[in-house]
């Protein structure tokens, strides 16, 4: 394995009551975070090539690790994201190195399809810093119902040589969804908008 | 009054090293939180003791779920702890209710706990976090497992909510290495050591 892993979280969040209404089935959403070493931390480093490896690497295990936490079969899953926090010796490059060429691939094979963009952010931070992960549905990014976030933070990292890693996926849209557009249940699912 | 769960959350944790040599197995910290409404937000309530019975199902239910997600084997739990955040319009001792039903659903749960559930509660607002304290199940002077874990709902506890926590872990702190009472070393009769 091409990254050296500190720590894994996994994080489940299930919504049973909003505003005083009973959410049923309730809502759920699962984030999988690694904290792991950054190779490229206080130099510039032309080739991120390693980075993207690494992206690959835990597209699949934080994918597998946040479906796992839902206790779903992969289809079940409704929408994903994705998000990294880089230590201050590293670049917010690194982030989009792991992000966005190679993870993508092995996260939608862990929730069978995917067509849909994996929204994403990232951000430099510090130990403790908390990402808002953006959710959008896996087949068909115009979902208005699974337009969402999650909040997630590891209180000791990353530290100023490490980059958090954070996969989430959902079985689920928001508890009480009533502001129209396009439904789960009219997806298409081919172009990965409608 | 009824029990009545708003959000209910798990965080996993999977340590596999801190700079020093990867563990063998990695040292597992899992906590379940649940926001619940508090029945007694916004006034003085004098008898609030019967609220404990109603909290202990979700004790069991939250004990029961840490147990699955450290993968189903309680010989492997050698740590826990517990606590609470009360929302702005509650009490300190809206909290104090929590130690019953979470501490003894670790207890009945778990084999050989002796040892008395470590914890903590604050009020606080919303995104508050808590610093849960961790000792052995079976003996609290055991050195070697004295840890913590950071649990907070993002979005709880609303002015009229609490956050209840329970903690268990598998294993000491990862580069554990400042000596005292080793866990090979627990009589295991008084809770203590």
């Amino acid at each position: 394995m091409k990254a050296i892993v500190r720590k894994y979280q996994t994080a489940v969040e299930e919504t049973l009551r909003e505003i005083g209404k009973d959410i049923d089935p309730p809502t759920r959403k699962a984030t999988a975070m690694a904290v792991i070493a950054n190779p490229f931390a206080g130099r510039y480093q032309e080739d991120l090539s390693l980075l993207m490896d690494i992206g690959e690497e835990l597209g699949d295990i934080l994918g597998r690790k946040a479906v796992a936490a839902l206790g779903i079969e992969p289809p079940a899953a409704e929408s994903y994201g994705k998000a990294a926090i880089v230590g201050s010796n590293g670049e917010l490059e690194h982030a989009a190195a792991i992000l966005h060429p190679k993870l993508g691939k092995p996260l939608r094979a862990a929730v069978e399809k995917g067509a849909a963009l994996v929204p994403s952010v990232k951000k430099m931070g510090d130990l403790g810093t908390a990402i808002d992960v953006p959710l959008g549905h896996k087949d068909a990014a115009y979902v208005r119902s699974h337009f969402d976030g999650m909040e997630v933070r590891i209180s000791d990292a990353p530290r100023a040589d490490e980059i958090v890693v954070c996969v989430s996926v959902t079985d689920s849209g928001r508890p009480l969804p009533r502001v129209g557009g396009l439904t789960h249940a009219d997806v298409e699912g081919k172009d990965g908008l409608r | 009054m009824t029990l009545t769960v708003h959000k209910k959350q798990t965080i996993l944790e999977e340590v596999l090293h801190e700079g020093g040599p990867v563990a063998t197995h990695p040292m597992l910290i899992a906590a379940a939180a649940a926001v619940v409404e508090n029945p007694f937000a916004g006034r003085y309530v004098e008898a609030i003791e019967y609220f404990m019975d109603e909290l202990k199902p979700l004790g069991m239910e939250m004990a029961r779920a840490l147990i699955e997600i450290l993968g189903n084997d309680v010989t492997r739990i050698d740590g826990f702890g517990k606590g609470a955040i009360v929302g702005a319009a509650g009490e300190l001792e809206h909290g104090a209710l929590w130690h019953v039903p979470g501490g003894y659903a670790m207890r009945e749960l778990l084999d050989d706990s002796k040892a008395i559930v470590p914890s903590t509660k604050k009020v606080g607002p919303v995104g508050t976090r808590l610093d849960i304290p961790i000792t052995h199940i079976n003996a609290s002077y055991v050195r070697s497992h004295f840890n913590s874990f950071e649990v907070y709902v993002p979005g709880a506890p609303a002015a009229d909510e609490m956050v209840l926590a329970l903690v268990m872990s598998c294993g000491p702190r990862v580069h554990e290495r400042v000596g005292g009472l080793k866990a090979s070393e627990i009589k295991g009769e008084d809770g203590l050591r």
